[in-house]
């Protein structure tokens, strides 16, 4: 390999004598002596402990409210109702009461959760066109394959937005209502957007090019997914920019999740509210519940969580716990490594050639 | 001369009808094995007639492909591998829509790219090939061609093409020798390259070709030849030459084969026999096998297993999906419905399994063959650089022709090396000398200042200016004229067989028959005491400046028995003068009692060569009165021309003159070894690597070169001889030395007593039981006598260091069938083990047995065409480069210059290479088990990281390459610990962020439980979990492993941003969909708190794990390391100087080699042949020219040759004399004198498997000829006849008495050497196997 340019005589065959090749290259060799591991050992038990007590504090401070109303109180009528897939059509509404006994302080986030829904299949992730929802006109009318069987009805039309994701959007609605110890009724305000990471809003998802068109215009020659009663166009009747495939609703539903038991943001009290600005205050509530989505055919539940945060998020006890449990076992390991040490290799008994 | 011609008619009828018969007989038994050719009929100087047998052309082709085959051939080739296939059939999945979970493209990248590295790398490999087929092809030979001499191309050389050989030639083709330029059609060649003698040999054509001479006769020549098809035996030929309506029989004394060199001829002619791969040359190379590493054989095993696990875990997720669609998916139906062709969920299960066999195909990714062969191409690199195993010399640096066996060098556990040109350098030196109780000369000392070379050239106008001297002591005593030196040269000028040759005044040339005779020739020449010339009657001198003609009286020539020469001269004076030269052990008895002192000082001198592992040679004189000779010679004469016993009493009239003899000193010649040689093999033996030494040459030179170089040594416990004829005797050789073994090694443990009653016990059992006392004696020898070999099975637990010799012909039982187990076990018992004389495919029979038996990795090392097969044969083929023949090098696997670089190869780079490899497969299983995005650079960085300490280090601790051998470090239980760490990583890395993240939102509340966000921080704790653990196996931190790790780390987030950009998304909605995902992610504080934790929880058991086996079980390596640091932290404060100090201490036995008495190894011209001596005093092998007497010489010469037709036609029983002929012509004197004597007589002690199966042949019946085809009864059948001249002409030696005294002497030898080896373990008498111990 010692291809040296115009070297002659006997060595001019010679490898070259650099560091890399001769493989000497300066190097640190660390060991993993009883002065370096057991420190470090000792230093993360207590780093980790830190953390743990940290995070439980903050944890502590979160608060959360849960609620199933599959089939609570009176939605219990929608719920049978909803068993009978032809009454699809038919609108349900119920009422759900409950009371908040602390005031949850600062932001206030609404989610709607469902249990045993599984957005994680494959197929069912693979059923969506990102080309489609990117506002792509050709592919709004011929959307891709993977959509199938939900890519065009029965007639050949194309279906925007196309997919087993989107066609199973969930379609509750619901309006928060808070009730005054005085008896009047003052219904929270929620805001409606907001809820989607800033690359989805503005990157991911994207209406087709209007040009001076009206939505409804370029949405024609496509039609609704099957089981949607209102056009991607009008989701929102409210804001007319929350329309189309920018639909926050739709876009928090096509980021799906993980598992089977999720929760989704729906909306998020709005404090410009005088009576909100601290967030949401003791009392009795109520939620009016628009009762669509059915969960009977895959033993779902669904429900709605009211929450606060802190810095690092919702009230989540396994990690603060798991940092606990690490650092105790962390310093079990630590202290059985010492004993190890002391009484087995210390002063490098073993090290002896 | 002109007598001899008309002899052939007379005898030929005779032999020939029997030979056709013969051949016939045996000739259907061959067509069964070669159907294509039974026997070949070349024709010379005629194309025509040739063309029409098809015979295989002179091209030699070793490469594989060509342009059109390539692709096809190479692909085939290629998908003959598992992974390949494997990989193939993924993608055919893929292609199917239905269960094709990830894109096609995922797989076809990486298998497009893994097949053309291959392809290209073997298109490379393959081209070498062509190129050193090309060069080969197209070395230039002289061919006849119509009565002319032209330049041809070696391929396109054709059988029965006649072709002119010039001095140093290769021999381009198996030759049919026509007629040289030396008298007598004799030439000299050299078969370094064939069976790695270097001694010359003789060769001798026809009688009546040698005739032809210049080149017009020779293109009428048009003799047919018919003769054995090709084959692989290169020690026998049998044809005959039909010419002008008379038949002569072929031998291979009439032979000259592909690989030799021609030497000491001007020229020569030849008629091509065979050609190409037709060759004796070419068919003894075996055939290419493709070499796998066990390591390589390990992980297809482990990707069977890991496929096996897929398949497993396929099912279970099948049958979870089956269960899961019937539960639950039929209910989620409305929302997904299934796919068309699914209908039910058993179908559905069916398709998902397929999907699950691609996606989780990680596990087994293709980029683990990819990434391995990259690695071994950077090992292969960094061997090719290694200034170390540079050899300024020759200026070759080591190659390593091979890339995929690296990590096999870390394995090896049986090194076998070849002897000439492998351990030593083929170069006699007359190194020291002791003349009249004074020493002279050192051992150059490469360490120490070199002494002065002496300059012969003012004193001395005819020394040879090569020659090396460096006491200058020697030179004064030679000036001031002391009278013993001056004897000890003039003995040295006088006593030998060498000719000589001036070409110009003053430019002399020895031909020395073997290198010692040279060395000790040139020697005296250059200390003033120059031999000229002979004749048959006179040796030439120039003493002191002075010619001197000594008239040759007799010339008494070395044989294996004797083991010693002597020639009587008359000086000008008229004084009559014995001088002798020989091993000390026979020449030390035969001296004068007189001077005592002498004798005693010498012998300690000849002890402390012995030691230093130097040939020695003791040499001695005697003056005789006319009266004496007179009486002598008359003696002398009477058994010359005795009918019956001639060997005998010229060996009683030698030994009767040879007496009271004075003794004048003793030579030392090293046979020197290549440098570093013994230190190579002690470090290697530390390292517990097993060299055996497989050499075509005798038993006494591969002894003594074993001594040289260490691995025979005195204090060893014992060494065994195994040199049986039969199966049987070698069978109780065997046996005999096993049980010597168990007996020494017991005897340490005292295990003797116990065994020794456990036999008593067992028979008296056996005798109560029969209640016969009569019998007991019998059975008790029978019992235990078979107790020894069932308890072999203990061999291993042999202590006690023991050496095994065993010869060509022994070996040959040896590695049959039966023999095989019980050869094995003896062999591996011992420390040492040295085969010599064995064929080039013997060597490579040996390498597989123990390939077969031990199950180890086994490594060969040679320079020569007879080292191709074993190279080819064994694990690791190793040639040595930078020398004249190429062919072991094309063969090898690695190439460099020089014996001693196998240390570094084998400790350093092999160690290395192996630790590399498999710290690389742990830590990739581990990371594929942990279930991950499979990353290149992790492959790719780790081969650089896994050095553990530092190469001096490595030679320093031979132990340290232990664990490869024991294949500690890469093995099952290695690889279920990766995978159960893997396992375990993945548990973690799922579970910790599925327990956090579900809960979890961002800090603007969007929940984080979405798929996406999982995925990259699942990704992200794999990749830093990842390179911790990378990290943590990382023994030594350069500069490229920051930059790996660091970067591969860096390249991760970099690659991820990039993939969840926005421009890719852009351009691909739906492949990229992703966006944003990194920076969304990565943003929260609460993934890298997940990260943060789950880092801890994998790491923290390893660390845990690995500093508790640190601490409790530290390895020698990591003690090694351990005081290499604290050393490097003392040494800092000292500063740098210290730094040679190890060095020093590195090398394991450096100075002296081992300066202790007792053994003494005679070599008198070891490497020497019988029969020059009758051949000089012909005068045959003289040129007329220089002859000086030509007339004198030529009454000689037929007077000679007249006494052996008289004893011929007198002698030799009818049944096989009278098919002889004395074939005056062709000659037997030299021939068989050369070298049947020397075997025959040789006998059971000196292990002749010659090239001239003759002799063996009609030795006797209980000899096999050679040892490739043991069992072949038609042997000595068909030999016999077509060798009857040379036969005949061994029988002209001593005719019809020889068989008879050479089997007393076998038997005297034999019986004697079993009471001596029998009586040295003193407790046992003589038939030690048979008897139980007495106690």
């Amino acid at each position: 390999m010692g291809k040296t340019k115009d070297k002659s005589g006997p060595l001019a065959r010679r490898p070259d004598n650099s560091a890399f090749k001769q493989q000497r290259l300066p190097a640190w060799s660390p060991m993993l002596t009883a002065n370096t591991v057991l420190p470090f050992f000792y230093l993360l038990a207590v780093v980790c402990m830190l953390l743990g007590v940290w995070l439980l504090l903050l944890v502590q401070s979160t608060q959360e409210i849960k609620l199933d109303y599959t089939d609570l109180g009176n939605c219990n009528e929608c719920f049978d109702l909803r068993r009978n897939v032809s009454n699809a059509a038919q609108a349900c509404s119920c009422r759900v009461e409950f009371s908040i006994d602390k005031s949850l302080k600062g932001d206030v986030f609404f989610y709607y959760g469902l249990k045993n829904f599984h957005q994680n299949l494959r197929r069912y992730m693979d059923s969506r066109d990102d080309g489609q929802t990117l506002g792509r006109i050709k592919i709004l009318k011929n959307p891709s394959t993977y959509c199938a069987p939900f890519d065009k009805d029965k007639y050949g039309v194309p279906i925007a937005p196309c997919g087993a994701v989107a066609n199973s959007m969930f379609n509750d609605s619901f309006s928060l209502t808070y009730h005054l110890s005085s008896g009047r009724s003052v219904p929270v305000p929620l805001l409606r957007t907001g809820l989607t990471w800033y690359t989805d809003k503005n990157v991911k998802f994207r209406n087709p090019r209007t040009d001076n068109l009206t939505l409804a215009e370029v949405f024609e020659g496509t039609r609704p997914p099957l089981y949607w009663q209102t056009p991607v166009y009008s989701l929102d009747p409210r804001d007319p920019n929350n329309n189309g495939f920018i639909n926050e609703d739709l876009i928090v539903w096509m980021r799906e999740a993980a598992f089977p038991n999720f929760k989704k943001l729906y909306g998020i009290l709005n404090r410009a509210d005088p009576n909100f600005e601290k967030g949401l205050p003791k009392g009795n509530y109520s939620i009016d519940i628009s009762y669509n989505f059915p969960v009977q055919h895959f033993q779902g539940r669904k429900g709605v969580v009211l929450t606060t945060l802190t810095w690092f998020g919702g009230q989540n006890h396994f990690l603060p716990i798991a940092y606990l449990v690490t650092s105790s076992l962390i310093l079990l390991a630590a202290v059985v490594l010492t004993v190890a040490w002391w009484k087995f290799g210390k002063d490098g008994k073993n090290m002896k050639e | 001369m002109t007598v001899l011609t008309e002899i052939p008619e007379k005898w030929f009828p005779v032999v020939l009808p029997i030979k056709k018969k013969k051949k016939a007989g045996f000739g259907g038994g061959k067509s069964k094995k070669k159907r294509t050719e039974e026997e070949r009929r070349v024709k010379a100087n005629d194309r025509e007639h040739n063309e029409k047998f098809q015979y295989a052309s002179n091209c030699i082709v070793t490469s594989k492909y060509n342009i059109l085959t390539f692709l096809p051939v190479n692909l085939f080739e290629q998908f003959q591998e598992v992974a390949n296939t494997y990989f193939l059939f993924l993608l055919i999945l893929q292609l199917i829509p239905q269960i094709s979970s990830l894109s096609w493209f995922t797989t076809i990248v990486p298998l497009a790219l893994v097949l053309s590295i291959t392809a290209v790398k073997d298109a490379t490999d393959d081209y070498f090939r062509h190129k050193s087929d090309n060069q080969v092809n197209n070395r230039q030979s002289q061919v006849l061609i119509r009565g002319s001499l032209q330049n041809e191309k070696w391929m396109n050389v054709k059988v029965g093409d006649v072709i002119k050989l010039e001095n140093n030639q290769f021999v381009a083709a198996d030759l049919l020798l026509l007629s040289s330029t030396e008298p007598h059609g004799l030439c000299y060649i050299e078969t370094a390259e064939l069976d790695g003698e270097t001694n010359m040999k003789v060769r001798q054509s026809v009688s009546v070709t040698a005739e032809l001479g210049d080149p017009n006769n020779l293109a009428s020549f048009d003799g047919e030849v018919v003769c054995e098809p090709p084959n692989n035996k290169l020690d026998r030929f049998c044809g005959t030459l039909y010419w002008r309506e008379k038949k002569y029989p072929l031998t291979n004394q009439n032979m000259l084969l592909r690989g030799c060199v021609l030497r000491n001829t001007e020229a020569c002619f030849g008629l091509v026999i065979f050609a190409g791969p037709d060759t004796k040359l070419m068919q003894n190379s075996g055939r290419t096998k493709f070499k796998r590493t066990s390591i390589d054989r390990l992980m297809n095993t482990l990707v069977l297993w890991i496929f096996g696990f897929l398949v497993c875990m396929g099912v279970i997720l099948a049958v979870g999906n089956a269960v899961w669609e019937r539960e639950v998916g039929s209910l989620f139906q409305s929302y997904l419905p299934w796919d068309p062709p699914v209908d039910n969920f058993l179908f559905s299960a069916f398709l998902s399994f397929w999907s699950y066999i691609i996606i989780l195909n990680t596990v087994v990714p293709i980029s683990l063959y990819v990434s391995v062969e990259v690695i071994r191409l950077g090992h292969s690199y960094f061997i090719n650089w290694d200034r170390q195993m540079f050899c300024s010399r020759c200026n070759t640096a080591a190659e390593s022709r091979t890339t995929t066996l690296n990590e096999e060098l870390g394995q090896v556990e049986y090194i076998f090396s070849d002897k000439t040109g492998t351990l030593t350098q083929n170069i006699m030196t007359f190194n020291k000398c002791s003349i009249n109780g004074q020493t002279y000369g050192e051992v150059t000392d490469p360490v120490g200042k070199q002494p002065k070379r002496l300059d012969f050239t003012p004193f001395n106008p005819l020394a040879n200016p090569d020659f090396c001297f460096y006491d200058e002591k020697l030179l004064e005593s030679v000036k001031v004229g002391d009278l013993h030196t001056h004897e000890f040269f003039r003995l040295l000028s006088l006593c030998h067989t060498v000719m000589s040759e001036e070409k110009s005044e003053g430019e002399l040339v020895y031909k020395a028959q073997s290198p010692d005779e040279g060395a000790l020739v040139t020697a005296a020449r250059n200390f003033g005491f120059v031999f000229r010339s002979r004749t048959p009657g006179t040796i030439t001198t120039t003493e002191m400046g002075r010619t001197v003609t000594y008239s040759l009286l007799a010339i008494l020539d070395f044989n294996n028995i004797r083991k010693r020469m002597s020639v009587i001269v008359r000086n000008p004076e008229g004084r009559i003068c014995l001088y002798c030269k020989g091993a000390d052990t026979v020449l030390l008895e035969r001296l004068h009692p007189c001077n005592q002192e002498l004798m005693s000082i010498t012998s300690d001198h000849l002890n402390e060569y012995g030691a230093d592992g130097l040939r020695t040679l003791a040499l001695a004189y005697r003056e005789l009165s006319e009266d004496e000779w007179e009486a002598w010679s008359e003696s002398h004469r009477c058994a010359d021309k005795a009918t019956d016993c001639r060997e005998d009493r010229l060996a009683a009239a030698y030994d009767k003159i040879e007496q009271d003899m004075k003794l004048l000193g003793a030579t030392a010649i090293e046979d020197k070894l290549q440098e570093g040689v013994p230190e190579t093999i002690a470090l290697l033996s530390l390292a517990n690597i097993k060299v055996w030494v497989l050499t075509g040459d005798k038993q006494e030179t591969a002894v003594n070169i074993g001594y040289s170089c260490k691995m025979l040594t005195d204090d060893m416990t014992e060494v065994f001889i195994i040199g049986g004829h039969t199966v049987q005797s070698v069978r109780q050789e065997l046996r005999s030395a096993r049980e010597r073994m168990m007996e020494l090694s017991r005897g340490k443990t005292e295990g003797m007593e116990a065994w020794a009653e456990a036999c008593f016990m067992g028979n008296g059992m056996k005798d109560g039981q029969e209640g016969d006392c009569t019998t007991g004696r019998g059975s008790k020898q029978l019992h235990c006598s078979s107790l020894p070999p069932s308890a072999s099975g203990d061999m291993d637990s042999i202590s006690g260091e023991f050496a095994l010799i065993i010869s060509g012909h022994s070996l040959a039982h040896a590695l049959e069938a039966d023999m095989e187990a019980e050869f094995v076990s003896t062999a591996c018992a011992c420390k040492a083990v040295i085969c010599c004389r064995v064929t080039p495919l013997q060597k490579a029979q040996v390498v597989e047995l123990i390939k077969k038996h031990k199950k180890a990795v086994t490594l060969a090392i040679g320079d020569g065409a007879n080292d191709v097969s074993m190279i080819k044969s064994a694990h690791i083929g190793v040639g040595i480069s930078g020398q004249e023949g190429i062919q072991a090098v094309l063969a090898s696997d690695y190439s460099f210059a020089q014996f001693r670089f196998l240390q570094r190869l084998l400790l350093v780079h092999g160690r290395w290479s192996y630790l590399r490899m498999c710290r690389f497969l742990c830590y990739f299983f581990y990371k594929n088990f942990a279930f991950t995005m499979v990353h290149f650079w992790f492959g790719f960085f780790c081969g650089f990281s896994a050095q553990d300490v530092p190469d001096h280090r490595s030679l320093e601790y031979p132990k340290l390459y232990e664990p490869g051998q024991l294949n500690l470090l890469f093995n099952k239980k290695e690889f279920f610990i990766c995978i159960t760490q893997g396992i375990y990583t993945s548990v973690v890395l799922f579970f910790v962020p599925y327990a956090v993240l579900s809960n979890a939102t961002q800090s603007n509340g969007v929940p984080l439980a979405d798929y996406q966000t999982f995925a990259v921080t699942t990704a992200t704790a794999l990749v830093i979990v990842v390179s911790v653990q990378i990290a943590l196996d990382t023994g030594f931190w350069t500069v490229f492993n920051h930059m790996f790790v660091w970067g591969s780390v860096g390249c991760y987030f970099t690659i991820m941003f990039a993939l969840h950009s926005q421009t890719l998304f852009r351009i691909f909605p739906n492949q990229f969909r992703f966006i944003g995902s990194a920076q969304n992610t990565l943003l929260q504080p609460v993934v890298w708190l997940t990260i943060a934790l789950a880092t801890a929880i994998c790491v923290v058991p390893v660390l845990a794990f690995r500093f508790l086996k640190l601490d409790l079980k530290p390895q020698l390596s990591d003690t090694v390391r351990h005081t290499q640091l604290v050393r490097q932290k003392r040494r800092k404060p000292a500063g740098r100087s210290i730094g040679g100090a190890w060095r020093g201490t590195g090398s394991v036995s450096e100075g002296r080699l081992g300066a202790r008495g007792g053994s003494r190894r005679s070599g008198y011209a070891f490497s020497h042949q019988e029969g020059f001596g009758e051949l000089i005093t012909s005068g045959k092998n003289m040129r007329l020219s220089s002859l000086a007497l030509a007339n004198f010489a030529s009454k000689h010469s037929s007077s000679w040759i007249e006494t052996l037709r008289r004893k011929k036609t007198n002698h030799t029983p009818p049944s096989t004399s009278g098919e002889c002929s004395p074939a005056p012509s062709n000659v037997s004197g030299t021939g068989p004198a050369l070298s049947n004597s020397s075997s025959v007589l040789g006998g059971s002690q000196e292990t002749p498997i010659e090239e001239e199966t003759d002799a063996a042949v009609v030795l006797s019946s209980s000899s096999h000829p050679a040892a490739s085809e043991p069992a072949e009864p038609r042997a000595p059948a068909q030999v016999a006849p077509a060798d009857s001249s040379t036969s005949a002409a061994a029988r002209t030696d001593s005719p019809g008495g020889w068989t008879r005294s050479l089997e007393t002497v076998q038997e005297a030898l034999f019986g004697r050497r079993g009471c001596a080896s029998a009586s040295s373990t003193q407790d046992s008498p003589c038939v030690a196997t048979e008897t139980p111990p007495p106690y």
